[in-house]
């Protein structure tokens, strides 16, 4: 019989941070702008200059690790990593080696209904690089390259869980996580495709039940959630598929290329750098005042968990839908909004799962650009109440809303979109529709259920679909039977 | 009278004040004066003479202007900053070809500081190439001689600094001290130099050599006018991390000539085996006139001494070997064009760019930080370093001062120390306060063949008051401060 494996995966998560000036310097943080204009001679690492620390980047960090359950360091340090790289003014980079800002915390993930504990085993500050633009594919086989360092300085948080993940899922479901608890703390927009968030993971695979480690191999370059949990999938399989074939694992770096969808080596481990990391001595240790962490603890905003148990608490709407509506904090802040102008949470919640959801992913958009506010969505679902529109029209009157963001009285009015609840309009297309379809009809009297939907159908073609569905219903009933 | 460019900042002052002289003529003397000497002086790198006209007028102005007054006794005052000091649009090279063209695109903050103070900028001096050595036979571009004899070496790695006062080619300068760069030229030059407290200057715009031990400090004619230097430069800057939070005083109230009841420390493992015995005698007179002023004088120990010498070329060299890494061709400075690919390009604009005693200082700092030899090297010399930090507390538990030579010797000849542990030894007496953090400064205590012989004293932390009391009593009942080199040759 085969062995079963389990696999061990760790994640480092970097994040930007979204302070308005850089870590070490005042430059905006601002994404984008034209190369090398978010610079200054201290970004630059021009001689002479020196780091001062943006006590916001402090502050985000202690947020995150407060939120991720950590200890808040009492004495912290920030140390040099010594490589060479163009993207890198000084060739090195000043992050923290032995003695991080926060420490031993823990996120829960939802496991096919269970709760799971992933440890977070430390939160480390540093600075990113700059960006190289090559001319061909890589720095060597470019005929030149070129750097912006617009980017430089930009305040970094990384993450980094303990070995606790043992699936694809389970990671994909922990950097949700970590996503939507960063965005309740608004310190970090997590946004992969502009590069605010880098994830790498350290993967082995063991035989079930065993307990100890096998050798690992690290993954870079998984630059989404899909990504993550494809190069993950696909690592796990490369790694039991080596055994089987009776090889040893080679503990390398390795690359995940999207487009061929396969994890390549990168460097092995005897190529690993030494970092030759030691004290930043340009900025003296950090003395955490415990204050200051209270202070923080107590501004801390409602997280996912708790806000998911609210919801379900409060509006009794069901757990999936809570979870949902909380996984994104601007989605939960709409969703609460709504509630406070119409009194039935679960049709609200239904229409924002549902229609809302379905247009933003769409257009590829984040809730917050969204152009249909909670009033409108509100007074949508009032007009509906009233029978002003029907549920099928409400679909038009909210994908018009969407579009247009114009309130949805109007939509209706200006599209002609009233429900006809004059019974004599709607009683003489019946009885049309009845006479041009005398085999239709007949098929339902013989029990053939679908034939009446096709009857209601024509109806709703010939009233451009306003007219009430129920009165349709009634009415083509009553005939049909008085019929027979 | 005498030349204006021969005389101190305080006499200066006096005259500008009551209108005898104006910036321009003082100016007009120091330029004339380089032009006489500077081609066997050799302490500048850049000149500035336009910047420095322009400086005069602008200086003239604020002068003349009701609002000027005492806070700005330099205004109208030629100087030179040493070249690691960042200038906005003058060539700032670290006497390093790998920097032979780059121009700062911004002031550091001693730059804008003495602009402030509207001092006049003539040029910028030469040293040892990213301040590393003791003699600015480093320099990547020539060696600077010293005043005292053309043969002879001006000290290191501040030469440039000490050599243009000494020869008086400027009225002061700022140099910059890392394990003795300010106080050993000025021994061997014979005009005062003090090395602050770590943190008491700000070094922003300071090429960093060694980021913990790194300290700007003034060389100038007199003690009065290092008061008056140091009150312009120091306080807590904002853009450096490290500088200190801690009130500056005015340091001219300290200048009283009375030592009265004041303990100073001899250690005794500063007057060990490699002390020039000329020298010795020099200091155990300048002892005995401290006495005389009042001071009460005892021999101690600092047990742990020895050991800064190896500590210190761990800890410097290996912020070094991180430091000097953004020198790579990329984005300033020398860029070898015979490379075809990014490594290669890197590697020889550096083997280009660096001198020899560079090289040797990222080779062994980079060792010292390498994986699997950081406990051994790195992490051990941390311990030295506060080991000999808890020497000097002990001390000044009981002393208000430590004294000792500032230099074993005096100043040697050119290519005399060419092997480079003889060289390092020459810092043996001023190492162990960069260490430490302490302030200490260097004044003439009298001549040893000749040579002008430093006399050091060290203070507790932001103690540069009493440095500067005792050194202006010592100063006041002495005449070494008014000698005058020949710029011959001995």
């Amino acid at each position: 019989m085969a062995t079963e494996y389990e696999a061990v995966i760790g994640l480092e998560v970097h994040t930007e941070l979204k302070t308005k000036s850089k870590i070490f310097c005042s430059c905006p943080t601002t994404f984008g702008g034209e190369s090398n204009t978010h610079v200054c001679p201290v970004c630059l690492g021009l001689p002479g200059v020196l780091p001062v620390l943006n006590r916001n980047v402090v502050a985000c960090a202690i947020k995150a690790g407060l939120a991720l359950n950590c200890d808040i360091a009492e004495f912290s340090k920030f140390d040099r990593k010594n490589y060479y790289y163009p993207d890198l003014p000084k060739n090195f980079q000043i992050t923290q080696y032995d003695l991080p800002i926060c420490y031993g915390g823990y996120l829960e993930i939802r496991v096919k209904g269970e709760k799971k504990r992933i440890g977070i085993t430390r939160i480390h500050m540093e600075e990113d690089a700059g960006k190289l633009v090559h001319q061909g594919e890589t720095i060597s086989r470019s005929e030149h390259t070129s750097v912006d360092y617009n980017r430089t300085g930009v305040p970094l948080l990384e993450i980094v869980s303990a070995p606790d993940l043992r699936t694809s899922e389970e990671a994909r479901l922990y950097l949700e996580k970590l996503k939507a608890i960063l965005e309740y703390l608004d310190i970090s927009d997590f946004k992969m495709e502009e590069g605010s968030l880098r994830c790498d993971a350290n993967i082995s695979i063991r035989p079930k039940g065993s307990i100890e480690l096998g050798t690992r191999t690290e993954i870079k370059n998984m630059n989404s959630f899909r990504a993550l949990q494809r190069a993950l999938e696909y690592e796990i399989q490369r790694h039991i598929k080596t055994l089987a074939d009776g090889k040893k694992i080679i503990q390398e770096t390795r690359t995940w290329d999207e487009g061929k969808g396969v994890t390549l080596s990168l460097r092995s481990k005897e190529e690993a750098h030494d970092y030759r990391y030691f004290p930043e001595p340009d900025l003296p240790p950090l003395v955490i005042d415990r204050a200051w962490v209270a202070e923080l603890r107590q501004q801390q905003p409602e997280l996912p968990d708790a806000r998911q148990a609210r919801f379900i608490r409060d509006y009794g709407i069901p757990d999936y839908d809570a979870q949902i509506l909380t996984n994104s904090r601007a989605l939960a802040d709409y969703y609460e909004a709504v509630c406070q102008l119409y009194p039935n949470p679960k049709i609200i919640s239904n229409w924002v799962m549902g229609e809302l959801l379905r247009c933003l992913n769409a257009e590829g958009l984040e809730i917050i650009e969204a152009k249909v506010s909670p009033q409108h969505l509100a007074d949508m679902l009032k007009l509906m109440d009233q029978g002003t529109i029907s549920g099928k029209i409400a679909k038009t009157v909210f994908e018009e809303m969407f579009r247009t963001g114009q309130d949805p009285a109007r939509i209706v009015k200006e599209k002609n979109l009233v429900q006809i609840t004059d019974e004599a309009a709607i009683a003489e297309i019946v009885n049309q529709v009845i006479q041009t379809n005398p085999k239709v009809v007949e098929d339902y009297k013989n029990g053939t259920e679908k034939a009446f939907g096709f009857l209601v159908g024509q109806v709703m073609k010939q009233t451009r679909g306003k007219a009430s569905p129920a009165l349709v219903n009634r009415l083509l009933k009553e005939r049909i039977e008085s019929m027979a | 009278m005498a030349n204006l460019n021969q005389l101190t900042v305080h006499a200066l002052q006096d005259l500008l004040r009551s209108g005898q002289v104006s910036p321009g003529e003082i100016l007009t003397d120091c330029l004339s004066r380089i032009e006489q000497v500077e081609n066997k002086v050799k302490a500048f790198i850049t000149l500035t003479p336009e910047l420095a006209k322009l400086q005069a007028e602008q200086a003239q102005a604020f002068l003349a202007a009701p609002s000027a007054g005492p806070q700005s006794p330099l205004a109208g005052i030629p100087m030179a900053l040493k070249d690691n000091m960042c200038t906005k649009g003058v060539l700032t090279s670290c006497a390093s070809k790998i920097l032979h063209n780059f121009i700062p695109p911004y002031d550091g903050t001693m730059a804008e500081k003495l602009q402030q103070n509207h001092a006049i900028m003539v040029g910028k001096l030469n040293m040892d190439e990213f301040a590393m050595g003791s003699s600015t036979e480093n320099s990547g571009f020539y060696p600077t001689a010293n005043p005292w004899d053309l043969n002879r070496v001006p000290g290191g790695s501040s030469g440039g600094s000490a050599a243009a006062v000494a020869a008086e080619e400027v009225i002061f300068a700022l140099g910059s001290d890392t394990g003795g760069s300010i106080r050993l030229p000025a021994a061997f030059c014979g005009v005062v130099g003090l090395k602050p407290t770590y943190g008491r200057v700000s070094r922003y715009g300071l090429v960093s050599y060694a980021s913990s031990l790194d300290q700007i400090g003034p060389l100038t004619r007199d003690v009065t006018d290092c008061a008056l230097v140091l009150n312009a430069i120091a306080g807590h800057d904002p853009r450096d991390a490290t500088s200190a939070p801690v009130a500056v005083p005015d340091y001219t109230t300290f200048l009283k000539p009375d030592l009265k009841g004041m303990k100073v420390g001899i250690p005794r493992e500063y007057l060990g085996a490699g002390l020039d015995p000329a020298v010795a005698t020099v200091i155990q007179k300048a002892f005995r006139q401290l006495e005389e002023l009042g001071a009460i004088c005892e021999e101690t120990s600092l047990p742990h001494t020895e050991y800064a010498l190896p500590a210190y070329y761990l800890i410097a060299t290996a912020e070094a070997s991180s430091n000097l890494a953004r020198y790579d061709g990329v984005r300033y400075g020398h860029r070898s064009d015979t490379a075809d690919d990014i490594i290669t390009m890197f590697n020889q604009t550096r083997a280009e760019g660096f001198g020899q005693e560079v090289k040797r200082r990222i080779m062994l700092g980079t060792y010292a930080l390498s994986s699997g030899y950081y406990d051994a090297y790195y992490l051990k010399a941390l311990k030295v370093r506060t080991l000999i930090k808890q020497d000097f507390d002990r001390a000044f538990e009981q002393y208000d001062l430590l004294v000792s030579p500032t230099a074993p010797n005096v100043a040697f000849k050119f290519g005399e120390k060419e092997d480079p542990l003889a060289m390092y030894l020459t810092d043996v007496c001023t190492i162990p306060v960069n260490l430490a953090g302490l302030p200490g400064i260097s004044i003439p205590c009298g001549f040893a063949q000749g040579m002008p012989v430093g006399l050091q004293m060290i203070g507790r932390p932001f103690a540069e008051g009493t440095l500067l009391q005792a050194a202006y009593a010592y100063e006041q009942s002495t005449d070494w401060h008014r000698q005058k080199p020949e710029l011959g040759v001995r």
